[in-house]
């Protein structure tokens, strides 16, 4: 076909080479062009991600450094051996420090304005001393106390000093004594355990988040053990055991319709279901872990039905076609391989259940609850509504806190994912 | 005595070439009679004492009929060879006796397969005894990804067939060595099957279907992916087994069918064309279009 006549009469046949050549540049241009997008869209994400992090960090951080005074206190046995040392006068105490640290101060009025300096807490820092060591009545000590939120916002400069006194939480008096105790060493800040180990308060300086990570626990306990065991049966069966027919068919939309329900609906199912048909307790963990398994069993469902989708059908055969019976086959082969996806699944489920807050609200979760919850049916709040309500909170105090305690939901998100990679790390090593 | 059959039945395919050969040049001896058309079977379908019987099965994906209409019987100590173009239904027709075509979404089968006298499909027969019984090695090597060891061990315990550790290595030891495999593998037993070569892995997943004993083995092409020298430890062990089991093999070399089966069975597009002898199907095929399938003007 190739000779000179030909050649001569018909287009010269192309090389491919050539066409390839010819289009290589259109090739190399689109693929740059698609990593650069590519890129742009992770630093862009990542961009927002750090202005949240830096945002919540920088107004939170101070939060973990509480403003404390120190005061000669003494024990003084005539006025502790009035009660019992649990319900002594021990604010007393703290007064008689006071007057006697300011003895200049005079009238109802200043008094009052030096005792606000301490928080009301105080009172229990004392009795706690007293109660662990009751030979401290009759002898002084030195001892930090926990300085009025107010104060603290002073010290943080959160509040102006420049203002009109009018306009001011504290009053100049106050400045004035508070600058000589800073100037004496009296004044501090110091790490705040408090805001770690405490429940809620109405006073700032005394509010932690222990109680509502306490009931987040419980209600994460409950959800997992819960969700997990139902929702990777669920998925088993309907993957491997069940026919594919109409039913199946119907109960899988159902499944990805439930996936979409806005999560409040939950709230309102289990405040009719759990609460008022069932009559399990308000606010407990029992019921929101209830609640938060009924939305998050559809996502666990999906991931892992996907997950064992994934498992390439030779392995099945394999083992059927050796005598394993189907239940041998899902355990020995098909889940192993399916776990780290399931887990995966599980994982973004439970994320997503620890920062639930709207379902939790339905159930009475809201409530303020100063005691930290010991059991699954005490009444509890959980981290997101606790964020929620110290945003809602009218003291400057509770600003910080706020952050702060954002920053503690995101560790635990943090440890939580950090975890489910661990775990599928581990597992995806069995090949 | 082994390798003296070997020998003969190699002695034996020379032959057969030779006369194929004859039969291309244009002899009029051996002249098909059964014409392209035709879709019956052709030759005896049945044997004397049968351990599988197969009859008027059909195998559907969906609407599309795969098989259609088959019957054919598997003897005791026998290898039956089963060939023809891709795509047939050679694997869709093995998988039926031992009823993996049921993990199938949508397969359906319908006629009579017998094992021993009793339907596959009866109610009161059970998948997980008729596999052990029925062992296959599938088309695609599908080794666990598990160790070499566990992957060997796995049907062995599954069924409680060794008592102890010592006997499970026993077994896996010889079941690796009847596959050829045990040289390669026996100083990484314990590491991933999957991480083997395409034709290590076709060794292990017949080293994995023989460790539990099976009495019918179905090997769907067993040497696709095996050198000559792996090839022939196979067919040795094809050999020793057909002393005690059946074995159906499907496969895509003449030469295997010839050197290692007593009977063929020719698939053409999901009808069965042809049962008969080995030796009389590749010197004096009856249907022409076993003809062209064996002298290669179809493939
Ligand atoms: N799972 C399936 N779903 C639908 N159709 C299938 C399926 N498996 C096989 N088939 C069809 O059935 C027919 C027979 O396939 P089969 O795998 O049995 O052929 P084969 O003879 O084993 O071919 P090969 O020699 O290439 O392995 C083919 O037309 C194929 O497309
Ligand atoms: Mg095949």
């Amino acid at each position: 076909m190739n000779s000179p006549i030909d050649t001569a009469a018909a287009p010269e046949p192309q090389r491919t080479i050539d066409i390839v050549n010819r289009s290589l540049k259109r090739r190399y241009r689109a693929e740059r062009r698609f990593r650069f997008y590519g890129l742009a869209a992770i630093v862009l994400s990542l961009m927002f991600l750090a202005l949240l992090f830096v945002s919540i960090v920088a107004k939170g951080y101070s939060a973990f450094w509480q403003t404390s005074i120190r005061l000669p206190i003494v024990f003084d046995p005539a006025v502790i051996q009035q009660d019992t040392l649990v319900n002594a006068d021990y604010a007393a105490l703290v007064r008689e420090a006071l007057f006697k640290k300011f003895p200049q101060v005079d009238g109802r009025q200043d008094k009052r304005q030096l005792t606000a300096l301490m928080s009301s807490g105080s009172v229990y820092r004392l009795r706690d001393m007293v109660l662990k060591d009751p030979d401290l009545v009759g002898r002084g000590a030195e001892v930090w106390l926990l300085a009025d939120d107010d104060v603290d916002m002073l010290i943080k400069g959160h509040f102006r000093r420049d203002l009109p006194e009018a306009e001011r939480r504290v009053s100049d008096k106050q400045i004035a004594w508070i600058e000589q105790l800073e100037s004496e060493g009296r004044l501090e800040r110091r790490f705040n355990t408090t805001f770690l180990s405490a429940g809620d308060s109405r006073e700032p300086e005394l509010a932690g988040v222990w109680g509502a990570v306490s009931g987040s626990f419980f209600t994460l306990l409950i959800t997992l053990s819960l969700s997990f065991p139902i929702g990777v049966a669920a998925a088993v069966y309907l993957e491997e055991f069940a026919r594919k027919n109409r039913w199946t068919d119907l109960i899988e939309v159902n499944i990805n319709n439930l996936a979409a329900v806005p999560s409040i609906v939950f709230g309102l199912l289990g405040l009719a279901v759990f609460l008022n048909f069932f009559g399990l307790p308000r606010s407990a963990p029992l019921v929101g872990g209830l609640v938060l398994t009924l939305m998050t069993l559809p996502t666990i469902i999906i991931a892992s039905r996907s997950a064992l989708k994934a498992v390439p059908p030779s392995i099945r055969e394999a083992a059927l076609g050796v005598g394993a019976s189907k239940m041998q086959m899902v355990v020995h082969h098909v889940l192993p391989l399916a776990l780290p996806g399931m887990l995966t699944g599980t994982i973004i489920g439970m994320a997503r259940a620890l920062g639930e807050s709207a379902p939790l609200l339905m159930i009475g979760m809201v409530a303020f609850i100063v005691d930290i919850p010991k059991g699954f049916t005490d009444s509890a709040t959980v981290l997101p509504v606790q964020i929620y309500l110290w945003s809602d909170s009218p003291e400057r105090a509770f600003v910080e806190r706020t952050s702060a305690a954002i920053m503690v939901l995101l560790a635990f998100l943090v440890v939580m994912n950090a975890g489910a990679i661990i775990l599928r790390k581990k597992f995806e090593r069995r090949w | 005595m082994l390798t003296l059959t070997r020998v003969d039945e190699t002695a034996l395919a020379g032959t057969m070439t030779e006369i194929h050969l004859k039969a291309k040049g244009g002899t009029d001896a051996g002249r098909p009679r059964v014409s392209r058309e035709k879709r019956e079977t052709v030759g005896t379908v049945t044997v004397e004492n049968p351990r599988m019987v197969c009859r008027n099965v059909n195998v559907y994906y969906g609407d599309k009929q795969a098989i259609k209409n088959v019957s054919i019987d598997i003897g005791c100590n026998e290898v039956l060879a089963m060939i023809g173009p891709s795509g047939c239904g050679k694997s869709t027709f093995i998988r039926c006796l031992n009823r993996m075509n049921d993990t199938i979404e949508g397969c359906r089968v319908t006629g009579d397969i017998l094992l021993d006298g009793v339907n596959i499909h009866d109610k009161d027969v059970d998948v997980v005894p008729l596999r052990a019984q029925v062992g296959m090695v599938f088309q695609k090597p599908n080794p666990f990804p598990k160790s070499i060891y566990e992957n060997v061990a796995y049907g062995p315990r599954i069924h409680g067939m060794a008592r102890d550790k010592s006997e499970l290595d026993a077994m896996v030891e010889t079941s690796l060595k009847k596959a050829g495999l045990w040289e390669e593998v026996k100083d990484r037993m314990d590491q991933p099957g999957t991480g083997l070569s395409g034709g290590q892995q076709q060794r292990l997943c017949i080293a994995r279907t023989i460790a539990v004993n099976p009495e019918i083995i179905l090997m769907d092409e067993p040497c696709s992916a095996l050198d000559p020298i792996a090839t022939s430890v196979i067919e040795d062990l094809i050999f020793e087994l057909r002393s005690q089991y059946s074995i159906c093999i499907v496969t895509h070399s003449m030469q295997q069918a010839a050197r290692v089966s007593q009977r063929t069975a020719y698939f053409h597009l999901g009808d069965l064309i042809e049962v008969g002898p080995t030796e009389r199907i590749f010197t004096n095929p009856r249907h022409e279009l076993t003809q062209d399938y064996i002298t290669g003007r179809f493939g």
